[in-house]
């Protein structure tokens, strides 16, 4: 087990990805951001209040479940499934931000893309991920990313956070 | 957890998972979100061989919200009517694949029954079987309650609940008594004697004969069906008295707490166990139980189908 990322690591790529959003939709107007939970919800908070800072106006986060969209769900045993809150700017017409701990299959946020579309229609889906690991299935890329993490698929990324492990954290298991 | 036959099959986390997930589901029928992919290609067959409206219209209304094909089988107008045993009606449904049933059936025990077979492979739903179980309406009660009383805990702590009427014939009764009481809520049952059934001092609930005096008291009550179709005994005098000292009527809501809130699982007899301005007053959740049992029931199915199957005679 190694660590690939520490606590200011982690801070860093967080306020870097923050000023990048900003940068890219020219301000933080026309934004939504919606964390995967449940890591994802906490980064988004996080990113939230950096760029709330950043702008010198209130930011919103809020969270989207994709539990009952996944396509593994007969191939795990059952998982509970999550909130879904929507910041009170909605989505529809927006430029929403995703946000999410791990990129590594993309079979989640196919999902999450999906569970978007029911709520409403964005005017564009941007994504934002602290570590990409690689080893895509679908053709899904990351519009801003912490960090990039090479592994092999053998291998596993922990994402460990204060809020919910008490650390912030990136740890890679087994051997490569 | 493969079928859901009786509250007992069910452990506390269990209950907890099932209303904590209607809670979000719950949100899918409020918002723009009126179907999810979930089921997407699962079959489930709704077996009624016996009159229903709210449990089957929910039933249908929630497998089709998790985007499963539903097939409704009422025993009048099929097979049952001219005598088709339950085997044979359960090997068509194997034969159809399908991936639950949810049966409502007279005869106490019938999906125990249809659970325990090698007829069929499917999930099985008890949506009311005799005088034994109605798990899915115990439960959509349990989160009615919790939504309304229970300060955002996840179990039912504390809370006092009368369950008024004809204990005797209600298989919502017996569900609930031991749906509350894992939950950890109080549960007093108020009936006249003849109306409550051989054995139960043993149920975890305690018994009382005076509505007036448990009124006051409680957080819930939940009024139960006079069942005439069950009737063909004189359990009471007649309706007029029935009404006087077990109906809910506005002197003895005026006498409720003002938290309290009045449940009835439908449908109705007005007039009979519950007085028309009652069943219509602000307090009375009477028809949110039934918005709640679609919630309710999206997250049975969830719970039964979404996750890996099961091994086969697992439950």
């Amino acid at each position: 087990m190694s660590i690939a990322l520490s606590a200011s690591d982690i801070s860093r790529a967080l306020t870097r990805i923050s000023h990048e959003i900003v940068e890219k939709n020219q301000g933080a107007e026309n934004i939504t951001l919606l964390g995967i939970p449940t890591r994802g919800a906490h980064l988004a908070i996080r990113v939230a209040q950096t760029i709330s800072t950043i702008e010198s106006r209130e930011i919103q986060a809020g969270m989207l479940d994709i539990t009952m969209h996944r396509d593994d769900l007969r191939m795990r045993p059952l998982r509970a499934i999550m909130s879904t809150t929507i910041p009170s700017v909605g989505i529809e017409g927006r430029d929403v931000v995703l946000i999410d701990d791990v990129l590594y299959s993309g079979r989640t946020i196919r999902a999450a893309l999906d569970a978007l579309g029911e709520l409403g229609r964005p005017r564009s889906v941007q994504l934002a991920v602290l570590v990409d690991r690689g080893h895509r299935q679908l053709p899904i890329r990351a519009d801003f990313v912490g960090k990039n993490l090479p592994t092999s698929s053998n291998q596993s990324v922990r994402v460990h956070l204060v809020e919910i492990d008490g650390a912030d954290e990136v740890l890679i298991e087994g051997e490569g | 957890m493969r079928h859901l036959l009786s509250i007992s099959d069910l452990n506390k986390s269990d209950a907890i998972l099932i209303l904590d997930t209607a809670t979000e589901l719950a949100r899918v029928s409020d918002g723009q979100v009126k179907k999810l992919p979930t089921l997407r290609g699962r079959t489930i067959v709704n077996l009624f061989a016996e009159d229903s409206t709210r449990t089957r219209i929910s039933f249908e209304a929630a497998a089709k919200r998790l985007s499963a094909d539903v097939i409704n089988f009422s025993a009048k107008g099929s097979s049952i009517s001219k005598g088709e045993s339950l085997k044979d009606t359960a090997m068509t449904l194997q034969a159809m694949g399908a991936d639950a049933v949810v049966i409502r059936h007279s005869a106490s025990g019938a999906p125990q029954r249809l659970a325990d077979s090698q007829w069929m492979t499917g999930s099985v739903i008890n949506a009311g079987d005799g005088t034994h179980e109605h798990p899915s309406q115990a439960l959509l009660d349990a989160f009615t309650i919790r939504k309304h009383l229970g300060k955002g805990g996840a179990d039912l702590a504390g809370l006092k609940v009368a369950i008024v009427g004809d204990v005797l014939h209600s298989r919502v009764a017996r569900s609930n008594v031991l749906l509350l009481n894992l939950l950890g809520a109080h549960v007093t049952l108020v009936a006249p004697p003849t109306l409550l059934p051989v054995g139960v001092e043993s149920w975890p609930a305690k018994v009382s004969y005076d509505l007036d005096e448990v009124i006051s008291q409680v957080d819930a009550v939940m009024m139960l069906r006079v069942q005439q179709e069950r009737m063909n005994d004189l359990f009471f005098p007649n309706a007029r008295e029935y009404s006087r000292y077990f109906g809910l009527n506005s002197q003895r809501l005026a006498m409720m707490q003002p938290h309290a809130i009045i449940m009835h699982p439908g449908p109705m007899n007005r007039g009979l166990e519950i007085a028309a301005e009652v069943a219509d007053s602000a307090r009375s959740v009477i028809v949110e139980q039934v918005a709640n049992g679609v919630s309710i029931r999206m997250a049975i199915l969830y719970v039964l189908l979404a996750g890996a199957p099961l091994e086969a005679g697992s439950n």
